[in-house]
């Protein structure tokens, strides 16, 4: 299993970059953490998520 | 690049020329409630805020009332009569650079300490330039997109920086659902992580406000804990 956002998701063998826009992340608004480390997001498309991934997306709006 | 002109036209002496309190007095004002050790540790942080609309000028007037030595202001507009309901500037001060507007401000609360304005805007290439030197950066910027740039770049090209960012602060919703939390060991965030002006509810100046005291306080937290 993996830990996306502190919840246990069965999506080890996806692609990350596939998985986030499934998800209905726009890509653009978001800073993703893999095992404590930013993945820049021209990179997402080159990963495969692992067993035991831990995930952090953190997800920004408009505003300031 | 010139630093004549990205620091605006009005010299530091010109802007503290027209103070009223010397140093002495204010400082004798701040002692009387803090721990010397509080103030040691205030005067010499240094903190970056990226951003100088209703978050970034509410945070550095916070800042400044709070004795933070040094700070680095950074944006590349200018005021707005738009900005007027929820940012720090004056109805004066439409048409000038931000973070001269803001510079001028500051220095009405406090003179004496360090103020260093970029006009420019930030971009993944000059990240490091601008923000080498700076343990804590604020993010500040108003697009969701910006936000997500500047965390990215400053989490991956500064090793050491803590940011502390500012999500989700639009309408008149529960003042209490604004919260600060620490989503990565080097990234705090404040907001509600959800409100989005995309959505057609524009920002109105008393959850803006909360949302920049929520960054204020976490940049006192981390410059007194450390």
């Amino acid at each position: 299993m993996v830990t996306v956002n502190g919840e246990q998701k069965d999506v080890a063998g996806r692609n990350l970059y596939d998985y986030l826009v499934e998800e209905g992340y726009e890509l653009t608004r978001v800073v993703v953490e893999l095992n404590l480390d930013i993945i820049p997001r021209e990179e997402l498309k080159t990963i495969t998520i692992k067993d035991d991934d831990v995930i952090e997306v953190l997800r920004f709006v408009g505003g300031g | 690049m010139d630093k004549k002109t990205l620091e605006g036209k009005q010299s530091d002496s010109e802007i503290i020329g027209r103070r009223s309190l010397d140093k002495a007095t204010l400082d004798k004002a701040f002692d009387e409630r803090f721990p010397a050790e509080i103030k040691k540790k205030l005067s010499k942080a240094r903190v970056a805020i990226a951003g100088l609309g209703g978050l970034g000028s509410n945070m550095a007037m916070m800042l400044a009332r709070s004795g933070v030595g040094h700070m680095l202001l950074i944006d590349f507009d200018v005021v707005d009569v738009t900005n007027l309901n929820r940012q720090a500037y004056l109805i004066p001060q439409v048409g000038v650079p931000k973070p001269e507007a803001l510079k001028e401000l500051l220095c009405q609360v406090n003179p004496y300490l360090e103020y260093e304005t970029r006009c420019v805007k930030v971009t993944p290439e000059n990240v490091a330039e601008l923000l080498r030197g700076y343990p804590i950066v604020c993010e500040a910027f108003d697009a969701a997109e910006q936000k997500a740039m500047l965390v990215q770049e400053v989490l991956t090209q500064l090793k050491d920086a803590i940011i502390v960012s500012g999500n989700g602060m639009a309408g008149f919703g529960d003042s209490n659902t604004i919260k600060t939390r620490q989503m990565m060991k080097r990234l705090y965030v404040c907001g509600d992580e959800n409100t989005d002006i995309g959505d057609g509810m524009g920002l109105m100046s008393p959850r803006v406000t909360i949302c920049a005291a929520h960054q204020a306080n976490k940049v006192i937290q981390l410059i007194l804990e450390s």
